[in-house]
């Protein structure tokens, strides 16, 4: 896949990678029917960096996204937030964009306004995040339409809006682009991309390669709800160590489950 | 009986006619019915959706007794509204047995845990789409709740409808609190009883045929609506 | 695209809104059945309307629901045809008075085969027991009203127990008359009926009148004030005026005029 016309390689210069964490996860697991899905993951998301986290089909990278989130509780370890534990509070600090787009029956700018709203903004501040994010999703012409007839891509690209307008912090997006044509991809990317050089974090699950090189400063790499490969991600993916990330890289399927023990 | 058609018959006529009593008799159910379907979506709406919507204990139980209510028996609401309404029951004082008002509360009784059991299974269908949405904006309870109705507004249509659908229909509530009194509280199902008692079986089922017309226009009326909501894809 | 359903609700209200009450001048008349399905009451309440400005509205029940109604202070007068549970009900404190308002009688009436053979019969015990002898379906209100009373009282005087028939060719319809005579002419039973009922019942399936003129089958009809002391939400005054009208002579009179398909129903005998 070709490179996207724009760079987006250019470090935010304000944020470095040795910041102190905004959000930190330590021995996070996650158990469903008996089988740990999520096993022992430590994660520092650091602010202004962009964070990818890829793996095969159920490596966990949703589950991880959502126990960073706070959507769902880990069985053990915790999710600290700038330091402690993440609460509601907390979670209104971050976003996120669901690989589905969840919008409400409802018109593409009653969507925006409802997320505003129910953080309690005053009039003119909402009225003005409503105006910015129209103008920013270049969805202006359909601020009345319903937002469930939007094609795929306009859908996505409100629910990215509609997210960054709450102005969090950290934005994770799960496979946004999953099942988007190269055009409405590039306007997601985009928005992402923006988003970050205005100082938001990034947390991304991507299966697109080249997606994870455009988008990525840190790649994550899960494999049976671990970590087995971390660093920078133009690195791990032109030299993976892991055999899984090797595996994966190469298109080859991978079934070594990682070490038993526990 | 000479037949089904000629009953038809009957029926148009009947309505051609356009006979005051009949007006009034009509008008009447709609305007008990309509209201009690009203008061019970106020009151059931956000109850449907407080269960629907929110884990609490007692929750299930919640639930079971909701979906239990839908089946009682109109009659027995009847009693139970004659009871508290008679000049020997509590609320006697206000004299409201054997008026319209004592028949709108008895259809709301029968009504209420309808549309509380219907929506709280619509808009909890709503809500497991909606939920880690919720979360992750932060929405708090009541706006949930709020947000679930309204997005819900088009299928909840239908419940109100279904909540029409069995007060129009009932006699059992209606003619005991209500006493079925000519020019007060004679409505099309208690008339229908009355003819019925007389024999006049032709008669009765013909203001049967009337009940269902109003009943199909009126579904027919709220169906075009939920229609259009699909097409902008709201419902 | 939410304004058709506001305008709704809107028209809902606008419905809902319209006066609950029609008139504050009216009393509660708890009755029994027959006078209302026979149409008496859309003769004469009219002619009490029009000389006194009072709207009567009448519940018409069976004899005993209307007298436990009666009872509960819901209602102002009460007119029925038990004339020993009336009796009670004035000595229970409930009633001022009682008064004796009008009769008919009763009659059998049954399939025009009368299986049991009992037509042109004036012996109503003898037919009664003939319909036990025969086994031939009877079907009774089984309610507790006036009508049913009167039946259980003749079936006790044939000597015959109708609740170890119950079920069998005795049928408890638990019903009022005119369901009761539907059930009747379904299955081709022989029903105790008024005749005032029967007379103006439109689904007759091919029944007739196959017992009467018995004295036994005398069928009287009472009137009593509900009192006011009792039951102080009583409208003691319209209450007393309605039954004062009803056996004075003008309304004795708009009883006795009455007719269906030119016969008298009910016959005045207020004073008696």
């Amino acid at each position: 896949m070709p490179e996207a016309a724009f760079d987006m390689a250019a470090p935010a210069p304000p944020m470095t990678a040795d910041a102190p964490a905004l959000l930190s996860a330590r021995g996070l697991c996650f158990d469903a029917g008996g089988k740990r899905l999520v096993d022992g993951i430590d994660i520092d998301i650091r602010p202004g960096r962009r964070t990818v986290v890829m793996g095969a089909n159920g490596a966990g990278k949703s589950l991880l996204l959502r126990l960073l989130h706070g959507l769902i509780r880990p069985t053990a370890g915790e999710v600290l937030w700038q330091g402690r534990p993440l609460d509601r509070d907390g979670r209104l600090g971050q976003a996120m964009v669901f690989q589905r787009p969840v919008l409400l029956r409802r018109s593409v700018l009653a969507n925006l306004r409802f997320a505003l709203a129910v953080r309690g903004l005053p009039g003119p501040e909402r009225r003005a995040r409503e105006a910015e994010a129209m103008e920013r999703s270049r969805l202006g012409d359909l601020a009345n339409r319903p937002a469930r007839v939007l094609s795929g891509g306009e859908q996505q690209r409100l629910a990215v809006v509609r997210a960054l307008a709450c102005r969090p912090r950290v934005l994770f997006l799960d496979e946004p682009t999953a099942s988007l044509d190269p055009g409405s991809t590039h306007a997601i990317e985009r928005l992402v991309a923006d988003a970050h050089e205005s100082g938001v974090a990034i947390v991304l699950v991507t299966h697109d390669t080249g997606q994870a090189r455009r988008l990525g400063d840190d790649l994550v790499f899960l494999h049976g709800g671990r970590v087995v490969e971390a660093g920078h991600a133009a690195n791990l993916l032109d030299a993976p160590r892991s055999e899984a990330a090797r595996a994966w890289l190469q298109g080859r399927l991978y079934l070594e489950s990682p070490s038993p023990e526990a | 009986m000479d037949g089904f058609w000629q009953v038809l018959g009957e029926a148009a006529g009947l309505i051609l006619a356009w006979d005051s009593d009949l007006i009034e008799i009509v008008g009447l159910s709609l305007r008990v019915t309509l209201t009690a379907v009203a008061i019970s979506c106020v009151i059931g709406l956000p109850l449907g959706a407080a269960v629907g919507a929110f884990r609490f204990p007692g929750r299930t139980a919640a639930i079971v007794v909701l979906n239990s209510l839908m089946g009682l028996p109109p009659v027995v609401v009847g009693l139970m509204a004659y009871l508290m309404l008679s000049a020997a029951g509590p609320l006697g004082p206000l004299q409201l047995l054997y008026t319209p008002a004592a028949m709108i509360i008895a259809q709301t009784i029968l009504v209420t845990p309808l549309i509380a059991a219907l929506s709280r299974q619509v808009v909890e269908d709503c809500y497991r789409e909606y939920a880690e949405q919720f979360d992750s904006l932060g929405v708090g309870p009541l706006d949930r709740a709020a947000a679930l109705l309204w997005d819900a507004r088009y299928s909840l249509l239908t419940v109100a409808l279904a909540g029409f659908g069995r007060a129009v229909a009932e006699v059992g509530a209606v003619i005991i609190v209500g006493g079925n009194i000519n020019h007060v509280t004679r409505v099309m199902t208690t008339t229908i009883a009355l003819e019925t008692s007389k024999g006049n079986l032709e008669l009765a089922l013909a203001l049967g045929v009337v009940l269902l017309a109003l009943a199909v226009a009126v579904n027919g009326a709220v169906m075009a609506l939920r229609a259009s909501a699909v097409r902008m894809a709201y419902a | 695209m939410f304004r058709p359903i506001v305008l709704a609700l809107a028209a809902a209200g606008f419905i809902a809104a319209g006066p609950l009450a029609a008139t504050d001048k009216f009393i509660v008349v708890q009755s029994t059945t027959s006078t209302q399905n026979s149409g008496l009451y859309d003769h004469i309440l009219p002619l009490f309307r029009q000389k006194t400005g009072i709207e009567v509205r009448v519940v018409a029940v069976g004899t005993g629901q209307a007298i436990r109604n009666a009872a509960n202070g819901d209602g102002d007068v009460l007119l029925v045809h038990s004339k020993r549970a009336e009796e009670e009900f004035v000595a229970a404190g409930h009633g001022i008075a009682r008064f004796d308002l009008m009769y008919n009688d009763f009659v059998i009436v049954g399939p025009a085969a009368d299986p049991a053979g009992v037509a042109g019969s004036d012996d109503a015990v003898a037919a009664l027991t003939g319909i036990a002898r025969a086994k031939a379906p009877f079907a009774s209100r089984g309610d507790d009203s006036g009508t049913h009373k009167a039946e259980l009282a003749l079936w006790a005087e044939a000597g015959v127990d109708v609740a170890a028939a119950s079920g069998g060719w005795y049928r408890e319809t638990g019903s009022g008359m005119g369901a009761t005579l539907n059930i009747g002419a379904g299955m081709g039973a022989y029903v105790l009926t008024d005749r005032a009922t029967w007379t103006s019942f439109g689904n007759k399936n091919g029944h007739r009148i196959l017992v009467e003129g018995d004295p036994g089958l005398f069928n009287q009809y009472g009137i009593v004030p509900v009192n006011p002391e009792k039951h102080p939400n009583v409208r003691a005054g319209p209450g007393r005026q309605f039954v004062d009208w009803m056996l004075s002579r003008e309304g004795q009179a708009a009883i006795a005029s009455y007719r269906v398909d030119g016969q008298q129903l009910f016959f005045p005998n207020a004073g008696n």
